[in-house]
């Protein structure tokens, strides 16, 4: 698992990955009431703002967090946004991504420089 | 941060977990544990328990009731000398310009009026009152008292276990009753759309009747998130958001609370800050409106968003003024104001979200049924 300073995770999957947000995060925001994903097929930068979240109690955004390409994104979590709560490393997930540099995945945090940053 | 004022009740707070937020120049529970929505949901389904020991508690006490009540009606456009004994009414303060400057609840407790006004607006709301009031009506925030809000449909149950009088209270019925030995001033109100109590307790008393009422398990305490979105989904005000000084009664909707005695060939016209104002929109009706709004898809269009009256049009027609999920409805809900003319329930206009327009349709508050023991 590889982690951003944004409390996103990225999981590998064959030759892209699965990307959701961290217990942390979910728990910071509280319960999600909306998630707006992005198009699959989209081609993004890393820090683009793909995906809008929104929690009882206010919006926020999640970026992307390398370059690439969206193969797939969680419609379940479109119509159950509560999943990214109940089961963030889960069923929450958001969206799949093909990076087109792997070389910036690696340079993310790994678990323990992660829990450090959340202290 | 140490500028923050606390609530007799902070300690406990903090013991039961909660997020302290500042709000109103107080350090105040913003959810517990459970979080924000389960905390909604259980003040619906069984009782909630609120500090909202923040507010300011005034009493107006005259050389009888009657100058107490006719003090306050030059300040208000309610009727206060009809207001029977032992009841209580909403109300606010206006200003010149048939604004509002506050909203407040008064209730007659037989020899004085009880006043509750909001936090932030205390100390305004007290310096006006003694300046149009004093000498000849004594006006005094009463600083040793908390007050807790007990809502849902058990709280009758739970309050009624301690004092059985407190069952036999009605909507806005307001009565002194002892809790395990306690004097508490109690109301059968709030501001949650349920059923419910407001009681004010002596501070000394206030951790050991909040820990009573806690015991008791249907009651869990409920923070200042899930008190907001339970008055959005109930469709009432939240001052300084869904109306203001810039707002009048009648755009605000709050025509209700002017009684005819106040209102033009009522016995007592008149007579209140604004009044000129706001007796004739009363009869001509107001530019724009506060009106619910239903968004159509699952995004909360929150405070701030601008409404418009199609996809293209580029004038807007009006603003929300509060937004959000309510978790009760299950879906996003609003109010704002827009020009009268879009303002018929099942019109739909848009709003404007991260760049897109999106479709609202005007629709009645309260969202979820009103539960009152009328």
């Amino acid at each position: 698992m590889k982690y951003t300073e944004e409390h996103e995770w990225l999981r590998a999957d064959g030759d892209v990955y699965v990307v959701g947000i961290t217990e942390h995060a979910t728990t910071q925001l509280g319960d999600l009431v909306f998630v707006e994903l992005p198009e699959v097929g989209a081609v993004v930068s890393k820090d683009d703002e793909i995906v809008v979240i929104e929690s009882v109690k206010a919006a926020s955004d999640i970026m992307a967090p390398v370059d690439g390409e969206i193969t797939e994104v969680n419609t379940d979590l479109a119509d159950d946004p509560s999943l990214a709560n109940s089961d963030p490393l889960g069923k929450g997930w958001f969206f799949k991504i093909k990076p087109s540099d792997a070389s910036q995945v690696d340079g993310l945090m790994d678990e323990a420089a992660y829990n450090e940053l959340i202290g | 941060m140490s500028d923050l004022k606390q609530t007799p009740l902070h300690a406990l707070h903090v013991a039961l977990g909660a997020k302290m937020v500042p709000f109103a120049g107080y350090d105040m529970p913003v959810q517990y544990e459970l979080g924000v929505m389960k905390e909604h949901q259980h003040t619906r389904a069984k009782a909630g328990l609120f500090d909202v020991s923040h507010m300011g508690q005034v009493i107006v006490r005259g050389a009888t009731y009657e100058a107490a009540a006719r003090g306050l009606e030059s300040l208000v456009p309610v009727d206060v000398l009809g207001l029977g004994k032992n009841r209580q009414r909403y109300g606010f303060f206006t200003n010149a310009d048939g604004g509002i400057e506050d909203d407040l609840m008064l209730a007659n407790r037989g020899d004085h009026v009880f006043v509750v006004v909001n936090a932030a607006c205390k100390d305004t709301d007290i310096a006006h009152m003694k300046a149009a009031l004093e000498p000849d009506v004594a006006v005094t925030e009463i600083t040793d008292r908390a007050l807790l809000a007990l809502q849902g449909p058990a709280a009758e149950g739970v309050l009624g276990a301690l004092d059985p009088r407190a069952a036999e209270m009605r909507f806005m019925d307001v009565a002194t009753l002892d809790l395990n030995g306690v004097e508490v001033w109690v109301s059968r109100s709030g501001y949650t759309g349920e059923d419910g109590y407001e009681i004010s307790v002596p501070t000394a008393a206030a951790v050991d009747i909040a820990k009573a009422l806690l015991e008791h398990p249907d009651v869990e305490a409920i923070g200042l998130g899930a008190r907001d979105s339970l008055r959005l989904e109930a469709g009432l005000c939240l001052y300084d958001h869904d109306i203001d000084a810039n707002t009048t009664p009648v755009e605000g909707g709050l025509t209700w609370a002017i009684q005819k005695v106040r209102r033009t060939g009522g016995d007592r016209e008149g007579g209140f800050p604004g009044a000129g104002i706001i007796l004739s929109e009363i009869g001509s009706g107001a530019v724009r409106k506060r009106v619910g709004l239903l968004p159509a898809g699952r995004a909360p269009m929150r405070e701030g968003v601008t409404l418009f009256a199609s996809e293209d049009e580029t004038d807007p027609i009006g603003t929300i003024t509060s937004g959000g999920f309510g978790p009760t409805v299950g879906g996003p809900v609003a109010m704002g104001y827009i020009t009268a003319e879009f303002a018929a329930l099942g019109t739909t206009i848009f709003g404007e979200l991260r760049g897109k327009r999106q479709p609202l349709t005007v629709a009645k508050m309260p969202f979820t049924a009103a539960n009152f023991k009328r």
